[in-house]
């Protein structure tokens, strides 16, 4: 009896000391999460600390969202139409959208990068590609609108695309599929030794963006997946991942997996753009289109280009060499220094760290294990700097901090995982909810890394958020990687797929931001400056509608003298010049979208009415006290009448 | 009176800020406008605190039936004001010349800050009576048309000095560079006055006789 007495005792105590560890362990983790909550709340009133470029995906638009708050500020149509502002729709930006395969009104956007200056982030402009109809588009930092879209001929699936040299003296867009070059009537199983792969520098102007394909690389036929720019050391030079380097075409689940070691293909582009300007390559006959927006005729126009420079680069010698790198390498990182080349193996779990000085000299020293379509393939040992012994499964994509770590996304195994450049020492892991594809660390592709927060974007969200049916947008989380050790802060949905994204300090965009257009530098043809250069004019069917808009009007606000059959044009400047006041435009039955209209914007909207009718249109955006008063009438008359031209306004 | 006199002939010179600087600022705050609408008024006219500003206060104004703010050639004012400032700016600058080579005393000192305050009083007041006239003489069919408990019209005229709320706008007005400089110099010609005053009491005659009313306390 005793015995148990005590023995109740030691227990009861042995109960308040487990009591006593377990309240001590919940209230630190109490103080924990509570760390995290003040690591992301952002006050009302107050902004981030960061931009962050999320790509769509196949939502074919670019999304803005803050870091670390991780709310979402724009969605930025590029390669998709866009109801909410009418691009896509508006007789202005419907030649954005064009190719040689005519209107394309979607693509499939993956991976932003941001303009430089030395290997620094410098906030000009952000790159994105269109990875389905191979296109590549430049988007203003300033108004953060698409202001110009390149289609690039010879290319399939735009994937290793668009990834900017350090001076941005050239964007980069390689294709995933090769094809016939030029294309042809072929059958498809004559792929292997047939098809290539074009690799194709598009210059920048320095001064206005302006971008120009310069020459593609007619590489062999294998996919080329992923790219990076060479940097500090290694500026001149380019890298990209490959795949199927068995060249299959068909069940590449498994015919493009036999071979160990694909490779990362090294382009020197300084010769070849030397070989170019000395009037080498090859001018082939081809198709496709230029789109450029001009911000001040508020119009973009499309050009048909005819012509590409192609270069075969075993005619450059020393262009081009091949690093074998195992298990179809997917991520292909350069890090700040430029020194190593990171290639990510997606079958693995092994990081494979090729060195830049050590390809040099292996390059030197011809160290060489055979070649491959007169390509010289590098000795794999003497161009390895390391492998990163991991321990996660299906490594992908890797950024890097301004402190010599790097950070590798595991599909598979679903983590990010920290690790030392240079010991190739695994330091932190933590696990991403689910299954994550690229990161992104704000300057995480630059000279100059900002390594506070890193994103983490998957693939697969299902229960983090409240369920909406099959179908849920994707999970973002934001790691915190100021400390030793990463710690996960957030968790958001983001819009579309977002594959890479892009980031850089708010200091660098939010002084220069745009706030309006300024109606007198407005060179729009259909311009309405001033209400009293409201008009109607009718060429034959077509009726041209000059209309201004200002708070809470439209001049004219009442339209007869249109008929069945005509093709009015609505071409609508908004007259403000104050922040933050779009007027819309919609009209009853309106085939495109309507319009948002910003201060000193004109836009152009086509009707084509079929009815008979007395037909109202209005202002779609809440623009004053008075915005429901903002609307007016189109009269339309039958197509015989002769019932002439006339409008009006408060009469 | 030589170093008083410098101080007359600096202080009107002050008045020159206003060709520079505005007399007086008036600031609109609101939710819908975080950084607020301003204007400057320039002693020749009205500029907007930012490029648009008086575009958008007009576009503001006419939902309560505001006439547009005027431009320099919509009111006298604008060219009088320059050529009153000039004139006084001169007339300033010759009494201290002269009081230098002691053409004329310290009084005249005075005489022209008195006449700059009847002026600058004059012309408050006119500024009073032109935003009466702007924020109660309204469009009868201005869109909102709010009246007072009594059933009066609101009136919309800015506080000359100080803040006050109007709908949604705080109204902030008050003396701007220009004014302050005119204030610092008009301060100067009244410290002109009093050294000079200083000054001219031991010269001339009565320093004379001053040390003879001492020798005669003395004895």
């Amino acid at each position: 009896m005793k015995k148990i007495r005590y023995s109740m005792l030691a227990f009861i105590g042995l109960v308040l000391v487990f009591t006593g560890c377990n309240d001590a362990g919940k209230s630190s983790n109490g103080a924990l999460s509570s760390g995290a909550a003040e690591k992301v709340y952002v006050a009302p009133g107050e902004q981030d600390e960061f931009y962050a470029f999320l790509s769509g995906g196949y939502s074919g638009n670019l999304t803005v969202y803050g870091l670390p708050s991780g709310r979402m500020f724009k969605e930025i149509p590029v390669f998709s139409q866009f109801p909410t502002s009418g691009y896509g729709y508006s007789e202005e930006t419907k030649p954005m959208l064009n190719t040689s395969f005519g209107f394309v009104p979607w693509d499939d956007l993956h991976h932003p990068d941001i303009s430089q200056t030395n290997g620094e982030l410098d906030g000009r402009w952000i790159f994105v590609n269109g990875n389905n109809t191979p296109r590549i588009a430049r988007v203003s930092l300033s108004t953060f609108e698409t202001e110009e879209i390149i289609e690039v001929p010879n290319s399939a699936g735009n994937h290793s695309s668009s990834f900017i040299t350090e001076n941005t003296e050239y964007v980069v867009a390689g294709t995933r599929f090769s094809v016939p070059v030029p294309q042809r009537d072929m059958p498809i199983n004559e792929y292997k030794g047939n098809f290539k792969g074009a690799l194709s520098f598009i210059s920048v102007a320095p001064d206005n963006g302006r971008m120009n394909l310069e020459f593609q690389l007619l590489m062999p036929g294998f996919n080329y997946d992923l790219s990076r720019p060479g940097r500090g050391k290694s500026h001149g030079w380019f890298f990209f991942s490959t795949y199927n380097t068995e060249e299959a075409n068909s069940l590449l689940e498994v015919m493009a997996s036999q071979n160990d070691k694909d490779f990362i293909a090294a382009v020197n582009w300084k010769k070849i753009e030397e070989y170019v300007k000395n009037g080498g390559g090859t001018k082939m006959p081809t198709n496709y289109a230029h789109n450029v927006y001009d911000e001040e005729s508020h119009t973009g126009t499309s050009t048909m280009i005819k012509e590409v420079v192609t270069v075969d680069p075993t005619k450059v010698p020393g262009s081009l060499y091949f690093l074998p790198t195992p298990k179809s390498p997917h991520g292909c990182d350069v890090d700040p220094s430029g020194a190593y080349i990171i290639g990510s193996g997606k079958l693995s779990a092994d990081i494979t760290v090729h060195s830049f000085d050590k390809m040099l000299d292996a390059i030197e020293n011809e160290k060489f294990d055979g070649e491959a379509y007169g390509i010289p393939i590098l000795n794999f040992e003497d161009v390895l700097a390391g492998t990163v012994k991991s321990g996660g499964l299906g490594p992908l994509h890797t950024e890097f901090d301004a402190n010599g770590n790097a950070y590798t996304t595991f599909f598979i195994s679903s983590e990010v995982v920290k690790w030392n450049v240079g010991t190739w020492e695994v330091l932190d892991r933590k696990p991403t909810y689910y299954s994550v594809g690229h990161l992104m660390i704000p300057g995480g592709n630059s000279r100059k890394p900002f390594g506070k927060y890193l994103v983490a974007m998957n693939k697969i969200t299902k229960d983090r958020y409240l369920p909406t049916g099959p179908e849920m947008e994707h999970s973002a989380q934001i790691y915190d990687i100021s400390g030793e050790k990463m710690e996960l802060i957030y968790d958001f949905p983001t819009h579309g797929e977002p594959h890479y994204a892009a980031g850089c300090p708010a200091e660098l965009l939010a002084s220069k931001s745009q706030k309006i257009y300024r109606l007198d530098e407005n060179k729009h043809k259909y311009a309405t400056l001033g209400a009293n250069d409201a008009r109607v004019e009718r060429n034959g069917n077509e009726v041209h509608i000059y209309m201004s808009t200002i708070r809470s009007h439209f001049t004219p606000d009442n339209i007869e003298g249109v008929k069945v059959g005509d093709k009015v044009y609505f071409h609508i400047t908004n007259q403000e010049q104050d922040f933050d006041v779009p007027h819309g435009f919609s009209i009853i039955g309106q085939n495109t979208s309507e319009l948002l209209v910003m201060p000193g914007q004109t836009k152009t909207s086509v009707w084509e009415p079929k009815k008979v009718g007395v037909w109202p249109f209005y202002c779609t955006d809440f623009c004053s006290a008075l915005h429901q008063e903002m609307q007016g009438y189109v009269r339309v008359s039958p197509a015989n009448s002769n019932i002439d031209l006339s409008w009006s306004l408060g009469e | 009176m030589k170093k008083a006199s410098i101080i007359m002939i600096i202080g009107p010179l002050f008045l020159l800020g206003l060709y520079i600087f505005p007399l007086w600022n008036i600031m609109l705050g609101a939710p819908q406008y975080p950084e607020p609408l301003g204007m400057n008024i320039h002693i020749d006219g009205i500029q907007g605190v930012s490029e648009f500003d008086i575009q958008n206060i007009d576009g503001l104004n006419h939902y309560i039936g505001m006439r547009k703010l005027p431009k320099p050639e919509d009111m006298w004012e604008f060219t009088a004001f320059p050529l009153v400032i000039g004139g006084m700016v001169a007339l300033g600058v010759l009494i201290g010349i002269l009081g230098f080579f002691e053409k004329l005393n310290y009084k005249w000192f005075m005489g022209w800050f008195v006449f700059m305050s009847i002026l600058g009083i004059l012309g408050m007041y006119d500024f009073n009576a032109w935003m009466v006239d702007y924020g109660t003489n309204l469009d009868p069919n201005a869109i909102m048309k709010l009246t007072n408990p009594d059933g009066t019209p609101i009136s919309y005229k800015p506080p000359l000095f100080g803040h006050a709320k109007m709908l949604n706008f705080d109204v902030t007005s008050l003396p701007s560079t220009g004014a302050w400089m005119m204030f610092a110099g008009m301060m100067l010609t009244v410290g002109a006055f009093f050294m000079g005053k200083r000054a001219w009491k031991p010269k001339s005659k009565t320093a004379s006789v001053v040390p003879l009313k001492v020798k005669t306390n003395d004895k």
